[in-house]
């Protein structure tokens, strides 16, 4: 079992003719993601070449549907175009739509949330501004290195690709179910609650790791949902304690406005929910281990 | 990015927001012809990113041309809450204010809506207002893409309780205002006050607005907007050569990839420096991902350039990118830096995990480069750098 995405996934890519779309096209492709086409409707009616393996170009998202049964699309589109390409996939009705691309415009993004929720939010979107999610030894849908780790019983929820990559090696030995990386944008689609819930609806998640960093109150949120919602033991890292007041840390949305959003605040709220909260990322990984070894 | 009031009042007054003149300058003198413009009175507003300036002395009627000089004088130079004022703006003076609303429109995160907030209580802090009167402030989701028709913004003042007799002029500043909000990409635009004056109109007085950097590509004045002058100069090398650096007022130099894990840098470092004499992190400074050597020494680059650096941590975990190219990427950007004539001097700690790691380090112990050391694990070269920065 796994969250979002598992072996019958069937990815499409939307920008996969680009360079970055081709790179990691091949990369996930590597890592045994099925990948049944990509969309562009320049190109379509060609396919392209990955290393023997044909992918057909589709003209747009609906008809790449129609004709492979697609129920995931990653999109490699650049931020001035993201828009529209996310609101065709909302219309195209697509299960998941991973949004890859960083820097894309506040207004943009809110607009294609607003969509998606008047349509009933149909689509589930993941990002933007992230690295996609992974479920180890099934699948991958975006641009986490595949060979960090197996699978295993540890499910990741991370709001920074890179931390997500470090946790992921940290706990290599012991393995994830999935990993998502929901993107470190003001607006995203799913959220640390979204992904904490589906992990406590699986099987095979034991322990939830949870990565959240400075900026809005999502962790916050998390926390007050994990008191709640979930009875598996959750571990939790928050970055950005030294960050100063006012200024954004490369995420568009890691930013401590006044008091709120501040790193401490999250980890209170966490720590007040039962999490155990770690000090730096080598030390929230051993939490985990701890955790684990001590219900083995 | 934030903007001077005399910024928002511009673009205020283009989308048809209703403002009163107002021109901005940097010298005493100038306010002498601005004033005779202004028909001989005005008032002379210091323009600081920080509120509370009136309170601080930074706004002054000038009764004729001569008195706006000296209130100039007075202000530009003034130190407020820790801003210098480099700039005034003249300003047409408002007549007779009878009431002070407020209304703004901001992101909603949580919501991951846009929110319009209005209140009749306009004039003083709004999270005061927020804190002692929250039934005083009302907020009202807006769809992104409804956006606040006249019907919309009809709501809005219907739910602050705006008074009948000017509930429709409010209205109509409403939709102008969402105008300004949307073309110009902003993710804050703030009227406070939004005056009623005797004559029954309504003005905007003061106004604050943030915009969206992620907007550039399709906002090319935005950037005429930058406050250069006050930028630090290391951000603004940085940011010259497309590097994401925040200075920070520690003494141990950072770079990493990813900003999550750049942050956690700045995280594990400062705790590693508790126990060597209070040691920070100088920086924050993301490479990316797939740093070349060339990235790599244009982050070195500013890095060094850095008087408060005392020592440098390269903290890199290769995800898709390979430690060895990381490794290359440092060892060449030395030899870059020498051949340009400004040699390392200061020691670097460089911490590379992840995608061929062993090769990366393998690279590095093969340049036996005297001024770096591979530590192997993240806290562990976090304090080895803390150490170093404290040994100077």
């Amino acid at each position: 079992m796994a969250i979002f995405l598992t072996k019958d996934s069937k990815v499409i890519v939307q920008g996969m003719t680009g360079a970055t779309g081709m790179k990691h096209t091949k990369l996930m492709l590597g890592d045994g993601t099925n990948i049944v086409g990509g969309v562009n409707p320049r190109k379509a009616g060609t396919t392209v070449d990955f290393d023997g393996t044909e992918v057909p170009v589709f003209g747009t998202v609906a008809e790449a549907m129609e004709k492979t049964g697609a129920d995931v699309s990653v999109l490699f589109v650049p931020p001035a175009f993201a828009k529209a390409a996310v609101v065709e996939a909302i219309d195209a009705g697509i299960p998941l739509a991973v949004v890859i691309t960083e820097g894309i415009a506040v207004h943009d993004s809110a607009a294609f949330w607003a969509y998606a929720k008047s349509k009933g939010n149909k689509t589930r979107i993941i990002g933007p501004n992230c690295p996609g999610l992974i479920t180890p030894g099934q699948s991958n849908a975006g641009i986490i290195p595949g060979d960090i780790t197996k699978p295993g019983r540890i499910g990741l929820v991370s709001k920074s690709g890179t931390l997500t990559y470090q946790m992921m090696y940290e706990l290599r030995d012991i393995g994830f179910s999935s990993a998502v990386g929901i993107g470190g944008d003001p607006v995203i689609g799913t959220t640390h609650i979204d992904a904490l819930a589906a992990f406590e609806a699986d099987p095979e998640t034991e322990l939830i790791v949870m990565i959240g960093e400075i900026g809005g109150d999502a962790e916050e949120r998390a926390a007050d949902f994990i008191k709640e919602n979930v009875t598996k033991p959750v571990v939790g890292y928050v970055a950005g304690f030294t960050a100063p007041e006012g200024k954004t840390m490369g995420h568009a949305g890691a930013i401590v406005s006044g008091s709120s959003g501040t790193a401490q605040a999250k980890k209170e709220a966490l720590e007040a929910a039962g999490v155990k909260v770690g000090k730096t990322p080598t030390e929230t990984a051993k939490l985990a281990r701890e955790i684990l070894n001590a219900q083995a | 990015m934030d903007l001077f009031e005399y910024q928002a009042r511009d673009l205020f007054a283009k989308h048809g927001v209703p403002v009163l003149a107002g021109e901005v300058i940097d010298t005493p003198e100038a306010a002498r012809e601005a004033t005779e413009r202004l028909g001989g009175k005005s008032v002379v507003k210091a323009q600081v990113k920080v509120g509370g300036r009136g309170k601080a002395g930074g706004v002054k009627l000038a009764s004729d041309p001569q008195d706006a000089v000296e209130k100039a004088q007075q202000i530009l130079g003034m130190d407020i809450k820790g801003h210098t004022v480099h700039k005034v703006m003249i300003a047409e003076t408002a007549p007779e204010i009878l009431e002070e609303y407020y209304v703004s429109y901001l992101l909603d995160r949580t919501n991951r809506t846009f929110l319009a907030m209005a209140s009749v209580e306009g004039g003083m802090d709004i999270e005061e207002v927020a804190a002692t009167k929250p039934e005083a402030l009302a907020k009202v989701p807006v769809d992104a893409n409804e956006g606040v028709t006249i019907e919309k913004a009809r709501e809005i003042v219907a739910q602050a309780k705006f008074p009948a007799e000017v509930a429709e002029k409010v209205a109509e500043v409403l939709v102008t205002l969402w105008e300004t909000f949307v073309a110009e990409d902003a993710l804050l635009v703030e009227v406070n006050p939004l005056a009623k004056v005797a004559s029954g109109d309504i003005l905007a007085l003061d106004g604050k607005v943030s915009l969206d950097a992620n907007a550039d590509f399709r906002q090319p004045e935005h950037e005429a907007l930058e406050d250069k002058a006050a930028a630090n100069p290391l951000e603004a090398a940085a940011k010259a050569k497309g590097l994401n650096y925040v200075k920070l007022d520690g003494e141990v130099g950072i770079i990493g990839n990813g900003a999550g894990l750049v942050m956690s840098t700045l995280d594990v470092v400062a705790y590693a420096g508790e126990a060597h004499g209070g040691v920070k992190p100088a920086n924050f400074l993301d490479i990316g991902g797939g740093a070349s050597a060339e990235v790599m020494a244009n982050g070195l680059e500013i890095i060094l350039g850095d008087p408060d650096v005392k020592s440098v941590f390269v903290n890199v975990f290769g995800g898709i990118t390979a430690c060895d190219e990381v490794a290359n990427g440092i060892v060449q950007a030395l030899e870059l830096l020498k051949t340009k004539g400004e040699e390392v001097t200061k020691p670097l700690v460089v911490r590379l995990d992840g995608n061929n790691a062993e090769l990366g380090r393998k690279i590095l112990s093969d340049a036996n480069h005297p001024l770096v050391q591979r530590v192997d694990t993240m806290d562990g070269a976090a304090d080895k750098a803390a150490e170093l920065a404290a040994a100077k």
